[in-house]
């Protein structure tokens, strides 16, 4: 009996001490892109403290960077120039050094056909049906690469990484972003001709990846919509239904809708939520049909969404005044959380400029930890990284300077 | 030798300080000054000329010897001068943007 209890006592010390261990050894690591370069922010576990890298790749757009969840040393980056084009970076020492995938820095080629093409992404010629987009005028208009959006990478395999691209279509490299392949079944659905750019280009800007079920891929794209593969990517359908857009001529279309957003809690993967041009919104099928939730919320346009770590009913939205004026309502930077799922919501403004405030906050450029007391943090058009260590009750500034932020994404570190 | 000379962030991707020399067999032209600087720097492959055509990227000029030959054929023989070395091959940025 006394060895019960002392067992028992001596099992909960080790607890406690395994706890606050995990607590000191944990640490936050947040990849911020930017128009001129990329930036790295580096905390402990408190999260009051933060070392500050970069610019790396200075100069250059840096519209994302995101890190493997096997492996947070790997990160991958997105380096592109009106002048230059597109390069793909990666780092496997958690950002101190990088390169371009089989072209280490310097290293002269040897005879014969190239090491690698990180930074070529070719369409699939060869994809049916064939087909063309939409334009601005109206008229259709052939696909033409610009860039990379965003770049995922894999849940199990430190190797293989997802990039959405403009003009809109996903890619996937399995050797460690060397060589880079189209998943043409996407552009192959047959919808392509109703797809057509937003302001930003029409741009697949996110890419969700389920735990559940790995041959399930959420995708999106400004301006068509959501779109859902379950077989790893080789055929798509549009995820749409509930969508209303009055912009385009049939509000309720299935493709034709410029989703901005969209954001998934990884313990309830088939919930998604969404920020529309307008409108926020919710799936709770996979995407299969989708609700407003926008509620109380002043204005209901904006880009990013994303959800809490361990309440997925916890979600964030920066409300945005209009698609005329991008930037926050009535000069007030405010984020604003639901605890029931949406339509009740509430801003949150403690740290945050409440007057004469006119940024932007964009669709990547927010972004969860999973400590504990979930961090939540935001980058903005101002060049400002916020950072809330208490799930938003209150916020901090990290840095306040950098180029305008195009991304936000945290790794957190054990 | 070929001497190239590239633009800030073009010597940044390829890890160089200083202009950058080529040993180019046959014919000097844009093409196979280009096809050298490539193969020595791989990392610039689709930087200077599109991946797929080969074409010239729309905001980069070719530069040599006080003349703007982007829009020369990319198989017309470089100025001699280029060729033996006295100048150097100029890739350039246009200004533009911000």
């Amino acid at each position: 009996m006394l060895a019960g209890i002392l067992g028992y006592n001596c099992s909960l010390k080790i607890n406690y001490n395994a706890v606050a261990e995990e607590r000191f050894m944990s640490g936050v690591r947040i990849l911020v892109g930017t128009r001129k370069g990329a930036f790295i922010l580096n905390s402990d576990g408190k999260r009051t403290n933060w070392e500050v890298s970069g610019p790396h790749f200075a100069g250059w757009e840096i519209y994302h960077l995101k890190g493997s969840p096997v492996d947070p040393n790997r990160i991958y980056a997105s380096q592109s120039s009106s002048w230059f084009g597109q390069i793909i970076q990666r780092s496997d020492d958690g950002g101190k050094t990088w390169h371009q995938p089989g072209t280490p820095a310097g290293q002269p080629a040897e005879p014969g056909p190239p090491k690698s093409e990180s930074n070529k992404f070719a369409y699939d010629s060869a994809a049916k049906p064939l087909t063309t987009h939409q334009w601005y005028d109206g008229t259709q208009h052939p696909w033409e690469f610009k860039r990379v959006w965003h770049l995922e990478p894999s849940l199990s395999d430190p190797e293989t990484v997802y990039a959405g691209v403009e003009d809109a279509a996903i890619f996937r490299s399995s050797d460690g972003g060397k060589n880079w392949k189209e998943l043409p079944g996407l552009r192959g659905h047959g919808t392509g001709p109703k797809w057509q750019p937003g302001a930003g280009g029409m741009c697949l800007h996110t890419i969700i990846l389920d735990p559940s079920n790995p041959k399930r891929i959420y995708i999106a794209i400004s301006a068509a919509g959501a779109f859902r593969s379950d077989d790893g990517g080789e055929t798509w359908k549009p995820i749409n239904r509930g969508l209303r857009s009055q912009y385009i001529p049939d509000p309720n279309a299935e493709v034709g809708h410029c989703v901005h957003h969209v954001a998934m809690n990884p313990k309830r993967p088939d919930v998604l939520f969404m920020q529309k041009h307008w409108d926020v919104m919710r799936s709770d099928d996979s995407g299969d049909n989708w609700k407003e939730v926008s509620g109380n919320l002043p204005t209901d346009f904006g880009f990013v969404i994303d959800v809490h770590a361990h309440e997925p009913e916890t979600v964030y939205v920066v409300p945005i005044k209009s698609d005329s004026e991008h930037y926050v309502h009535e000069g007030k930077l405010r984020v604003y959380r639901t605890k029931s799922g949406g339509n009740e919501w509430e801003p949150l403004t403690k740290g945050l400029p409440q007057k004469d405030c006119y940024v932007n906050v964009l669709r990547d450029a927010m972004a969860v930890d999973a400590l504990d007391k979930c961090g939540v943090y935001f980058g903005t058009t101002g060049g400002q990284v916020y950072a809330s260590s208490d799930a938003g009750d209150s916020w901090n500034p990290i840095v306040r300077d950098l180029p305008a932020v195009l991304s936000v994404e945290v790794q957190t570190l054990k | 030798m070929i001497r190239v000379v590239l633009p800030y962030h073009l010597r940044n991707l390829a890890h160089v300080s200083d202009e950058v020399t080529l040993n180019v067999d046959g014919p000097i032209t844009q093409r196979t000054v280009l096809d050298a600087l490539e193969a020595q720097y791989p990392m610039l492959r689709g930087a200077i000329r599109e991946h797929d055509t080969q074409q010239r990227r729309a905001f980069l000029r070719f530069f040599a010897c006080e003349e703007d030959l982007s829009h020369e054929s990319p198989d017309a023989n470089l100025p001699d001068a280029v060729a033996t070395g006295k100048e150097p091959f100029i890739v350039i940025g246009a200004i533009a943007g911000g």
